[in-house]
């Protein structure tokens, strides 16, 4: 009985499981077909990379996965130039005000964008940092370190700071003590911070629509660009999409454990 | 922590600053104070309502939708069964595709009215197509949204469903509670906090929801699908009225911040530091 009951749960958890991913894997297959095949709902056909090719040759898709690469590593490194000393000052010298000032930083996430929107793009303009690789840079580097330091403010927590004593006491200087003592044991969480601020910066698409054009433009704004009724290329569109999502998607399934801690700023483990 | 203050601060400042003066890219020689006559005349706008209409049920059902399915699947991920992480990983998968991605899926590959996935079905079946994004434009976004964030809900739940105390399970299981019973008196009085997270995180990304719009039905057909985010990017940078774009922000910060405050206070109450 027992074990039917598992079957039962088992088949009922697959479906789900499907139907939510379908249109994902409808996508990918799509991204396969020929550009006439795609309009038709065929799940048996000969795969082809065409689209892909055309992906490359037509649109000079190169520069907007670089300008993702550029802005989803450069807003990363900001971020963490500032995060990780902040949250080791935070961590392990706490005054009174400490908790105060994580809470507020906090808040900051909380301010919706178009808050700000039209005087940030109007600062931008004058500032000729519209369309520019490097204005997205700085907004994802502020949007994400509040994440930042919260993250690294977790897992320094979690170093007994008994530990760093010990080293000092050793005769350790301030750099020994980071680099032999506090670099490896935040390393891991460290890094899944880093690929936590990656998987946002790439998927924003709030910025990168209404401050990028043709120069800076990411891959969330080169695929809206496809939302045009001319621009029904259905295979190419997919093609382009498998390719923007898919290594995200990679990364997002490494960090699983890491992403709630991270989207819950602690307070689910 | 200067540079986040000063992001914080200064375009705020400038929001609040560009809403109370007469300022419109199209009409430079219109300068000078407005007092409240943005604000006036956002509200006047037909759009306004709406907005504010649409904004309130995207996030409500949204959040309806992806708490009650997600609370449900992770008590069904909790069981044991063949294969089950794999099929987590496919259940968390939309939360991963970026925004534009997931609404170009949805409006090419299953809403369209001659090519997508659900005219084919209703063609089968002898059912003429539905022009989704034309008759029910606000729908199709909200299933769309809550495709994307019901991985975020599910996840968080069933995160904290691991930590329940099997003891406790079994303990009811002992005093004779079926199932219901339990989902009831144990199930969800244990996830109340998680649920909690969930709605204010999600509220605080639903409230700005932004591309799914812009790169399905730009708010139309008329104003049927337009949000305050999608509004306030209308007025203020397609319309160049840079006055009522900015009184509309600012009500988005107030409506923001009313949700904002709940969760800080939530959150100051499990912060953890060095004991």
């Amino acid at each position: 009985m027992k074990k039917y009951g598992n079957l039962i749960l088992g088949i009922i958890g697959w479906v789900i499981a499907i139907i939510i991913f379908f249109p994902i894997f409808w996508m990918t297959i799509t991204a396969f077909k020929t550009e006439r095949g795609a309009y038709s709902p065929d799940l048996i056909f000969m795969p082809t990379l065409e689209s892909f090719q055309d992906v490359f040759a037509r649109s000079n898709y190169l520069t907007f996965v670089l300008n993702s690469i550029y802005v989803s590593i450069g807003s990363t490194l900001i971020c963490f130039l500032f995060a990780v000393p902040a949250a080791y000052k935070m961590s392990f010298f706490p005054t009174l005000k400490t908790q105060g000032r994580l809470l507020w930083m906090l808040s900051t996430k909380m301010m919706p964008a178009v808050g700000v929107l039209v005087p940030i793009y109007l600062i931008f303009k004058q500032c000729g940092l519209l369309d520019n690789v490097l204005g997205l840079i700085i907004i994802y580097a502020l949007m994400n370190l509040p994440i930042a330091v919260w993250m690294s403010y977790t897992y320094f927590c979690e170093i007994p700071a008994a530990i760093l004593e010990a080293g000092r006491i050793d005769g350790a200087t301030l750099w020994e003590e980071i680099w032999h003592l506090l670099r490896p044991m935040t390393l891991p969480g460290l890094s899944s911070t880093a690929l936590i601020l990656i998987i946002f910066a790439w998927n924003e698409a709030f910025w990168s629509i209404n401050l990028t054009g043709a120069n800076a433009a990411p891959l969330t704004a080169f695929i809206a660009s496809y939302s045009s009724p001319e621009g029904l290329f259905f295979a190419k569109l997919s093609a382009a999409s498998l390719l923007a999502v898919a290594p995200i998607m990679v990364l997002g399934w490494l960090t699983q454990k890491q992403l709630v801690q991270g989207l819950t700023f602690g307070a689910v483990k | 922590m200067g540079a986040l203050f000063v992001w914080m601060i200064v375009p705020l400042a400038l929001t609040v600053y560009f809403s109370f003066i007469r300022f419109s890219l199209l009409n430079p020689d219109m300068t000078g104070f407005a007092g409240l006559e943005n604000y006036q005349y956002l509200i006047a706008d037909e759009a306004f309502w709406p907005a504010i209409i649409n904004t309130v049920i995207l996030v409500g059902s949204v959040l309806i939708i992806t708490i009650v399915i997600g609370t449900l699947l992770a008590v069904l991920y909790n069981r044991e069964f063949f294969g089950k992480n794999v099929a987590t990983l496919l259940v968390i998968a939309p939360f991963f595709v970026m925004p534009t991605v997931s609404a170009l899926i949805w409006k090419n590959f299953i809403f369209h009215p001659d090519y997508g996935l659900i005219a084919f079905v209703l063609q089968k079946i002898g059912l003429r197509p539905i022009a989704w994004f034309t008759d029910f434009p606000l729908l199709s976004i909200i299933i769309i949204v809550a495709w994307e964030w019901l991985p975020f809900a599910f996840l968080i739940l069933f995160t904290s469903l691991k930590s329940l105390d099997t003891e406790q399970k079994e303990a009811a299981s002992i005093d004779g509670a079926n199932p219901l019973q339990m989902f009831f008196y144990i199930v969800v009085p244990h996830l109340q906090r998680a649920i909690g997270v969930v709605v204010m995180i999600e509220t605080i990304f639903l409230l700005s929801i932004f591309a799914e719009i812009y790169t399905t039905t730009s708010g139309g057909p008329g104003h049927a699908s337009e949000n305050l985010a999608f509004l306030v990017y209308s007025l203020g940078i397609q319309g160049f009225n840079v006055g009522t774009g900015s009184a509309g922000g600012i009500l988005a910060v107030i409506l923001a911040n009313i949700v904002a405050y709940f969760l800080v206070k939530m959150l100051a109450k499990n912060l953890k530091g060095r004991s």
